[in-house]
């Protein structure tokens, strides 16, 4: 017998932890002497005001959208990747590879092509995890920690040594060259005579990513394989009993989910920087943990969260600007959000189930 | 690179080693009561940030050490009442408490001290001082004589410059911490409450079954943990560098863990990776490119070498490294 129904599963918990994630952060923001009203209605507008607001906040949305449903993916299988930054990073060098040194004729071939070695990148990076924690039993979350610091040396030496152009300081690459451009939303809905801003970083990655989540959905409800991923991350004797190879799933799913981390850069390196630079991940392969838990792991879930986290973003930069309030102001937000709906779940959770199986009981 | 060179290398190795050997035996009590804390990196950063809030507005490096141990332990006692109480995921209680301190800790600085989320630099008694032994060359000497303490030393013969340099010199933390190993392998090894402490993270049930409160025993081990978290955040902030800077911690609890395992959760161990870490980092601060017989060592090989050692390690190539039976599984009493 469920204890409580689906819907407050899969709404009402979310939304509770996220108002007292929010409460929490209204308090912060009393305590260093601002207005919380003034400050979200200035987040709002900033980030949803206008196509400029909309632009920014949909471009970190893409990015949250790949390093979500990466950490998500994980999650269905029972593991917790906390190395989509690394494989981000790697995700960054492969498409830096691509749009370097192949002559792409057009952009959209350019853009799969670069898809397809950032995804090989990342999932190459979580692979050495995920084969040490299935054959080798070494716990994913710690080799994943390690990999993203080894994954910033390589990056650091790959920039400084081999990447950087002759005769710059900078330690990033070349521009990419014209031709690898990708389209903005402002080129992608001019020629329907829909006005958005030309400043915006947002391009045609959120399509991808879109697709991303429609793909991931498909994989995890739709196929036998996302079935036995669920079964494994439900129970791991009770997938041995069935079958299902506990080393096949722990490769497949660590490789999908670093797969779609490392494709997070078709957007901030491709789409955005149009060069690679150092950390250019800024931080996004965590936020991906933040969102796959608001999401509930479910890519409808996961598309929501990251808007929510892309608004966050690109308000939380508005207000950076504006006022006093400095930009770890999010990273607070996004700490308070991962504490209520991750790790304090029970502390919701529990007395909701109360609530719900005396209401059971006094109807029965 | 002659025997001056040398001592002076070790001497930085010391002092960058202690706040991980600090943090790392405050991960040791934590996990070996079964309680995997990754939130090593965030009480850290808290503790940097409030002793050297407190030590710069007071003056009085103590009160900082105070309100540094106090910060560490408030955020010890979030991630027990997530991981303990509420049983829920420790690791997921970690990484948020470890975006709390990164938050929080630039949040109150620039609303504290405007000064674009650091303190102020801290002099005089807002800082601890080295601790000059007797007969040691310290700076009291180079005052009489004229001449820096550097030069001094170099003139010394090689066991002078090994007690000057090496031995002396340090802050009372550093001397607190290597102190703190023996401390840990007498109450992890020779105690009840450490028999307990390492049986609660082995079987919480035969803890319960004996009697013996598990949540309590917990709650004890964390709020050890929060304590050295807070030592170690506040020797980075006042006694290593003057002052806080955001995100100072750059990583060093990740280290402190990658250490922990490296040591496989053991104090002697721990002291010797520890070490070994700290090592590195002074070689990496000290030559940028080291070139080893014609071969070139970058810099990054450096900064990653001690994560690389960890995964081999935890890859069981060289000896398996098991954590404790019942870490990150919240206990939960049968009904």
């Amino acid at each position: 017998m469920d204890k409580m129904p689906k819907w407050a599963d899969v709404v009402l918990i979310p939304l509770i932890s996220l108002i007292l994630a929010a409460a929490l952060s209204a308090l912060v923001i009393l305590g260093i002497g601002e207005d919380p009203v003034a400050a979200v209605k200035m987040m709002v507008s900033g980030a949803l005001g206008s196509t400029y607001g909309w632009g920014y906040t949909l471009y970190y949305a893409t990015n949250f959208m790949f390093t979500g449903l990466a950490v998500a993916v994980a999650f269905h299988a029972r593991m917790f990747n906390i190395g989509g930054e690394g494989q981000a990073m790697l995700g960054g060098l492969g498409v830096a590879i691509m749009c370097l040194y192949v002559p792409w004729p057009h952009w959209t071939l350019a853009l799969i092509g670069a898809s397809g070695l950032a995804a090989l990148f990342g999932a190459a990076w979580a692979a050495i995890p995920a084969w040490l924690q299935a054959k080798r039993g070494s716990h994913i979350v710690i080799t994943t920690i390690m990999f993203n610091f080894i994954a910033s040396a390589v990056l650091n030496y790959v920039l400084v040594n081999l990447l950087r152009p002759v005769g710059s300081m900078d330690p990033a690459t070349a521009r990419f060259p014209e031709a690898v451009h990708l389209p903005t939303l402002h080129e992608l809905l001019a020629p329907i005579g829909i006005g958005f801003s030309k400043a915006a970083p947002a391009n045609v990655s959120l399509l991808v990513a879109v697709i991303a989540c429609v793909l991931v959905w498909l994989l995890i409800w739709r196929t036998r394989l996302g079935y036995e991923i669920r079964a494994y991350g439900h129970s791991e004797t009770g997938a041995l009993y069935a079958g299902i190879s506990p080393v096949r799933i722990t490769m497949i799913a660590m490789l999908i989910s670093g797969g779609l981390a490392g494709m997070m850069a078709i957007n901030n390196v491709m789409g955005e920087a149009e060069r690679l630079v150092l950390n250019a991940t800024e931080g996004a392969g965590f936020i991906g943990i933040a969102v796959a838990l608001m999401g509930r792991s479910h890519p409808f879930g996961v598309f929501l969260a990251a808007i929510l986290f892309g608004f966050l973003y690109q308000g939380g930069a508005e207000l950076a600007l504006w006022t006093s309030i400095p930009r770890e102001l999010i990273v607070v937000i996004q700490a308070l959000v991962i504490l209520f709906t991750g790790a304090l779940d029970n502390m919701v959770r529990m007395p909701l189930e109360k609530l719900f199986l005396s209401l059971r009981k006094g109807r029965a | 690179m002659d025997f001056l060179t040398l001592i002076q290398v070790l001497d930085s190795t010391v002092r960058l080693s202690t706040p991980l050997l600090l943090a790392c035996l405050a991960g040791l009590f934590s996990e070996r009561a079964g309680i995997f804390d990754i939130g090593l990196e965030g009480k850290m950063l808290m503790a940097a940030f409030f002793s050297a809030a407190v030590a710069a507005v007071t003056g009085s490096v103590w009160l900082g050490l105070l309100a540094g141990i106090a910060s560490s332990m408030v955020l010890a006692g979030l991630h027990g009442l997530a991981s303990i109480t509420f049983r829920g995921n420790q690791l997921i209680s970690g990484v948020a408490i470890n975006f709390l301190a990164a938050g929080m800790t630039v949040l109150i600085a620039q609303d504290w001290f405007r000064q674009g989320g650091r303190t102020p630099s801290l002099i005089g008694g807002g800082r601890f001082g080295g601790l000059e032994f007797p007969g040691a060359i310290g700076p009291a000497d180079a005052e009489a004589s004229g001449r820096p303490v550097s030069e001094l030393i170099g003139e010394a013969n090689v066991l002078q410059q090994i007690y000057s340099d090496l031995i002396s010199g340090h802050s009372i933390l550093v001397y607190a911490a290597f102190l703190a190993v023996p401390a840990t392998w007498w109450v992890l090894f020779r105690t009840r409450f450490g028999l307990r402490l390492r049986a609660v993270g082995e079987n919480p049930a035969a803890v319960d079954t004996a009697g013996v409160s598990v949540v309590g025993l917990r709650y004890a081990a964390i709020a050890i943990c929060g304590l050295l978290c807070g030592i170690a955040g506040a020797y980075l902030a006042t006694a290593l560098q003057a002052g806080f800077v955001k995100d100072m911690t750059a990583g060093r609890g990740y280290i402190a863990l990658a250490a922990l395992i490296f040591a496989k959760w053991r104090p002697w161990h721990a002291m010797w990776a520890c070490l070994l870490f700290g090592f590195l980092q002074a070689v990496a601060l000290r030559y940028q490119n080291i070139d080893v017989g014609g071969v070139v060592i970058p810099v990054q090989v450096m900064d990653a070498l001690p994560y690389i050692l960890t995964v081999v390690i935890l890859a069981g190539f060289v000896g398996k490294a098991i954590p404790p039976r019942a870490g990150g599984e919240p206990y939960v009493k049968e009904r």
